[in-house]
């Protein structure tokens, strides 16, 4: 089966790579460009540990052939940090311990961040309600949900 | 997942034809599709993508408020549409349902409705919208009412290389409704899912429409309920006669999930609650 070009820019890189149509943009970033941040976890879109931001998008990049991404801008949690600053909500999720295995934390990090970035007025309870796509088996959510309290407030504070 | 070719065409006659060969499915969202093939249940030859075919994406409204919704249109779009959620607030409701928001910006009306699970949580509001849904083809192009277009869970009266293109809801009821049965907010597939829309003229209900999903082989209209309540003013004991009307017209199955006894009870519940919701839209 013939691989197909395709162009990725991922957090802001480009990469022009050749792929076979059946691996996942998860897979693509992982195995091909190398980027093992994002993680999979159930691989059928249930869990969100695989969220990355596509076009300003959160989705779960194990439902998305890497072929249909050829030039899309993609984000991944390796993307949120800059000059050696965290970003916010990176940087809440440390402050309140809102991650304690870490595997679906890059998950939850990215579908908050397209949360933020949409629209930070959430209530708790729209954040909680929005953030439903991300299973956590470690702390029980009160911590993450913390953090995403917390970084909101700080963005709206400053933007 | 197997191995295939995969093509991107630019024009939908192009897709028609790769569609209509043996073995070929099309790609839209994935949300199905993709987790369809990881778990070999879905082992196309060729996978055909529509995500290059101009117009077909895209929410505009007409004059009367009658909606057209492009089939490649993302369901969170749907769920987020002022228009929509204003004019054909069940369809809003519906889609809000699906998945998580992950999921919801990557699946499309389209794919939602031509997987034809009886489930979905998009086909009640489109059901109590008239929803006339345009189908193309290599052959030309035909339409189909939504309620015409589902054979079975999975089936439809496509036929090879259809493609379905868009999703017209006409002038739009006074009111209208989604429930969604369920045990989880988000991530859970319906037990039952009802919508009610109703046109109120002076008091009097003019038009009613009642869709009802997973209680039967297809999604179904309600339409013993709905001849029911035509002409009459609502009172408790119509939409109660309305609910086991519409309960009647159910055929649920028992599965894991719950009993078919658990879904006919809730058909004539959320029958009757999803009216008083759309009544109560109609009046203000």
């Amino acid at each position: 089966m013939a691989k197909h070009p395709v162009s990725l820019t991922v957090n802001g890189d480009e990469h022009d790579l050749l792929i076979e149509p059946r691996k996942t943009l998860l897979a693509v970033l992982r195995d091909t460009i190398g980027l093992t941040g994002t993680k999979e976890g159930c691989s059928t879109g249930d869990c969100g540990a695989c969220t990355v931001i596509v076009d300003g998008k959160a989705v779960t990049s194990c439902m998305v052939l890497g072929v249909t991404a050829s030039g899309k801008e993609i984000t991944t949690i390796e993307g949120l940090a800059s000059e050696g600053e965290l970003h916010p909500i990176q940087q809440a999720f440390i402050d309140t311990g809102g991650y304690q295995c870490g595997f679906c934390t890059p998950g939850f990090i990215m579908a908050s961040k397209a949360l933020v970035d949409e629209n930070p007025d959430r209530t708790e309870e729209e954040f909680r309600h929005a953030l439903g796509g991300n299973i956590c088996r470690c702390t029980g959510y009160t911590k993450i949900l913390e953090a995403v309290l917390q970084a909101a407030e700080e963005i709206r504070a400053t933007s | 997942m197997k191995n295939f070719e995969y093509f991107e065409p630019t024009t939908l006659a192009e897709a028609s034809r790769l569609f209509a060969q043996e073995h070929a499915q099309l790609l839209a969202g994935g949300t199905d599709l993709v987790i369809g093939m990881k778990a070999y249940t879905e082992t196309p030859q060729s996978v055909i993508s529509l995500q290059q075919i101009p117009d077909l994406d895209g929410i505009t409204t007409d004059t009367d408020n009658g909606i057209t919704i492009g089939a490649m249109t993302k369901v969170r779009e749907v769920e987020l549409s002022e228009d929509v959620q204003e004019h054909h607030t069940a369809l809003a409701e519906g889609a809000s349902e699906i998945g998580s928001i992950q999921i919801r910006n990557l699946a499309t009306i389209g794919g939602n409705i031509a997987h034809a699970s009886p489930a979905a949580d998009t086909v009640a509001g489109l059901l109590v919208a008239d929803a006339q849904v345009s189908i193309a083809s290599a052959e030309g192009e035909r339409t189909v009412p939504i309620n015409e277009l589902f054979t079975g869970p999975g089936q439809t009266v496509l036929k090879s290389g259809e493609i379905i293109t868009q999703f017209h809801l006409p002038s739009p009821a006074s009111g209208s409704h989604y429930i969604k049965h369920k045990i989880r907010e988000v991530m859970d597939l319906a037990f039952i899912g009802v919508a009610s829309a109703v046109n109120l003229q002076n008091g009097v209900i003019k038009d009613a429409r009642i869709g009802l999903a997973a209680v039967a082989p297809t999604p179904i209209r309600a339409t013993e309920a709905e001849n029911l309540l035509k002409g009459k003013i609502p009172t408790p004991e119509l939409l109660q006669q309305a609910g086991e009307a519409a309960a009647a017209a159910a055929s649920p199955i028992s599965d894991l999930r719950c009993s078919a006894e658990h879904r006919k009870e809730m058909v004539d519940v959320l029958t009757r609650r999803t009216l008083r919701y759309a009544l109560d839209r109609a009046t203000r």
